[in-house]
């Protein structure tokens, strides 16, 4: 379990407890925290569950980006060399206190 | 205007296999599609990925998927309007009077939307500059690659289409090719041949920059791009263009009125009716307890939906259930010889 807050493009804060095993972007959506569309349902398909990791420890703390993730960033609203999928970011006990920022849009 | 029985929105799997079920019980129908070619996003994201929960099927790839429902549908000759999108519906005396963006214009009792997640639609800049010269200067496709002869293009994106676009305009005009990143998801050979050009100075490559704003006094003259530190640069432009991959928009079938769940429709898990009687979703559209994003789910959901359309089709005919290995009536309609 990890707590991941989640804050908006207007700075809104959500914070939810996130079981392991799921994705931060499943967090999201299981509790109905707006800015991550995830229209392909965790497919790394589609770039709609886009966030940026602003804080640099956390990024480089994150698991390392799988093939393809880098290319559906391209795709995605405004990336940054921060930029990740919340879909393949999995939550374990690791990623306890993890903040993530929501771009200003996703499609 | 074209009367026909049914018109199915969205020409993926879901919107395919729906019109083969159609054909099977006797059915007409016409198929439109926003993509210039058939598949939806077998064919549009995943053509060449191994598909392995097809039932008695263990691996296809979203191509196979795609030829071969279209071979399925061979024998009912249904017409397809692809490129083309359902753009307004209006309802008289119990038919949907459906019109599309290119003027078409159909007469149905009964609309199935198939549309997957929404319509596939370039992805565009996200500078407000930008929009002043959409479809003018700035552009997200080529329809005509002579406007570019001697001129200054800039690219923007790292996948193919930018890449080969790239290569193809540096001959006749002065190239810029600006990327997010380093690495390009393009071809190898293509991201090779890039390389090569740049190295000679035939085309100039900036990497680890992205838009900031567009310039111009009524034609666009200059194209300005930022850097993640900071730094900016401004580069002259006649033409600037994005190839930054497709997005999925719901678009026009917000506008007709059928209850949403975020980007979903409900419905009547009994024949995948939503609350306009007549209209029909299917696929990854369309939302109901349980509901699986799977193409099985999306066969499963036109099978009912097609035997929901029957009912308005033909008001005074029973529907029989019939079994296409006994049916000789289906038979026929498959044109199977005996």
């Amino acid at each position: 379990m990890a707590k991941i807050k989640y804050i908006e493009f207007n700075g809104t804060e959500h914070e939810a407890d996130v079981a392991n095993g799921l994705s931060v972007m499943e967090g999201a959506i299981q509790n109905d925290i707006p800015g991550i569309d995830a229209d392909c349902g965790g497919g790394m398909s589609c770039a709609t569950c886009h966030v940026y990791i602003n804080d640099d420890e956390w990024f480089k703390k994150l698991p390392e980006k799988e093939m393809g993730e880098d290319d559906m960033l391209d795709q995605a609203f405004e990336p940054k060399s921060n930029s990740r999928l919340s879909c393949q970011l999995i939550v374990s006990d690791d990623l306890d206190g993890l903040t993530v920022h929501m771009p200003e849009k996703q499609v | 205007m074209i009367k026909t029985d049914v018109v199915i929105i969205g020409a993926g799997p879901t919107g395919l296999f729906c019109a083969h079920q159609l054909g099977i019980i006797g059915l007409k129908c016409e198929i439109v599609d926003n993509l210039d070619k058939i598949g939806g996003q077998c064919i549009e994201l995943y053509p060449d990925k191994p598909i392995y929960d097809i039932p008695a099927v263990p691996k296809c790839t979203g191509e196979e998927l795609t030829n071969n429902l279209i071979e399925q549908i061979k024998p009912f000759n249904f017409n397809f309007h692809l490129s083309d999108r359902v753009q307004e519906l209006k309802n008289e005396n119990n038919k949907w009077l459906v019109k599309t963006l290119n003027g078409k214009e159909f007469e149905t009792p009964n609309i199935v939307i198939a549309g997957g997640v929404g319509s596939f639609e370039p992805r565009k800049f996200p500078t407000k500059s930008a929009e002043k010269y959409d479809g003018k200067s700035v552009l997200y496709s080529i329809k005509d690659k002579t406007i570019f002869k001697d001129k200054s293009v800039v690219i923007f994106g790292g996948g193919d289409s930018a890449l080969d676009w790239a290569i193809e305009l540096s001959n006749s005009s002065k190239v810029t090719l600006v990327h997010r990143r380093d690495e390009f998801r393009g071809a190898p050979a293509s991201v090779q041949k890039i390389k090569e050009l740049s190295d000679n100075k035939t085309i100039d490559l900036i990497t680890k920059y992205s838009i900031k704003d567009v310039k111009g006094n009524g034609s666009l003259e200059s194209v300005e791009i930022k850097s993640e530190t900071g730094e900016s640069k401004v580069i002259k432009a006649d033409y600037v263009l994005g190839f930054f991959g497709l997005i999925m928009q719901l678009g026009p079938i917000a506008e007709w009125g059928l209850n949403l769940d975020k980007k979903t429709i409900p419905v009547n898990t009994e024949n995948f009716e939503t609350n306009k009687k007549g209209i029909f979703a299917i696929g990854d559209i369309c939302t109901y307890p349980g509901k699986l994003k799977l193409i099985l789910s999306g066969f499963h959901e036109g099978a009912l939906a097609a035997r929901g359309c029957f009912k308005y089709a033909r008001p005074d005919e029973k529907y029989r259930f019939e079994f296409t290995t006994a049916s000789s009536t289906i038979k026929d309609r498959l044109g199977v010889k005996e």
